[in-house]
């Protein structure tokens, strides 16, 4: 799985967003990935995958207060963004996406054919 | 502008000193790189007539391993964020979320009252609102 930098994937790639900081752990059945998304909601979140892709998008929403002024930001941009290449041995069929406290789990199977096998030495 | 509609920024606020502290410690200009390290979570504060809210970035916490104090007209936010531990025999491809303890301090105007707090935790972001102080009405004073 690599990360991918251009802007070529259609949808909402042309805004500005920002780079959501991930993990990604590999073991022998598939990949797992995390991904801080603080502030989104369910609705607000929007995970496309095909065979070659894997983009998160999403929006944050915060309950604003009416009338409030803002004096201090560090979270300038409303919406997050990253695109990852998915690999061949991935089944992008199988992935499974949790959302819980701003945190966005997803884990990739990979595809059976690409699952460990232990090799008899025949002699 | 897309960050006004999130977040609009008025320079001549109340809590400019505040934004002034905090720009020591946080490089504040809108980055597509998202957060320097060290500023777990991110704030973003603001205010109303009648209170002063506070947004803490922080997330995949449950609300009770918040350490929310407020002290001498300072706002501290607290706690510790377990790191997520890769099962064994994993290989780590990419680690960037944050792990271990974080403390983010903010001064308070002085016209907050400290006994009218409210803080919740949603979707990852801790907010905290705290009330003004009703404005010191004009009072007179008996001359005897």
């Amino acid at each position: 799985m690599n990360e991918r930098s251009g802007t070529a994937n259609a949808g909402r790639a042309d805004l500005a967003a920002l780079l959501p900081p991930v993990d990604v752990f590999e073991d022998a059945n598939g990949i797992t990935v995390y991904a801080d998304l603080p502030g989104v909601a369910k609705e607000g979140l929007n995970l496309q995958i095909d065979a070659e892709s894997l983009s998160i998008d999403a929006e944050i929403a915060l309950a604003l207060p009416g009338g409030m002024e803002a004096s201090h930001a560090e979270i300038k941009l409303p919406r997050y963004r990253r695109v990852f290449t998915l690999s061949k041995e991935l089944d992008s069929e199988g992935i499974s996406a949790e959302l819980r406290n701003g945190v966005l789990s997803l884990r990739i199977p990979k595809a059976a054919h690409a699952q460990p096998r232990r090799i008899e030495v025949e002699g | 502008m897309l960050v006004q509609s999130l977040f609009p920024r008025d320079l001549f606020s109340m809590l400019d000193r505040l934004q002034r502290e905090m720009q020591q410690s946080a490089d504040v200009y809108p980055s597509i790189r998202g957060l320097a390290p060290g500023t777990f979570p991110a704030l973003n504060v603001g205010g109303t007539p009648h209170s002063v809210e506070i947004f803490a970035f922080a997330p995949g916490l449950e609300p009770s391993a918040f350490d929310v104090r407020i002290e001498k007209g300072v706002l501290t936010i607290a706690g510790e964020r377990s790191r997520q531990l890769a099962p064994d025999s994993a290989t780590v491809h990419i680690d960037e979320r944050f792990a271990g303890r974080f403390r983010r301090v903010v001064s308070l105007p002085e016209d907050i009252d400290p006994d009218a707090v409210q803080a919740r935790y949603r979707d990852g972001v801790l907010h905290i609102s705290i009330k003004r102080r009703a404005a010191n009405q004009p009072r007179r004073i008996d001359v005897t």
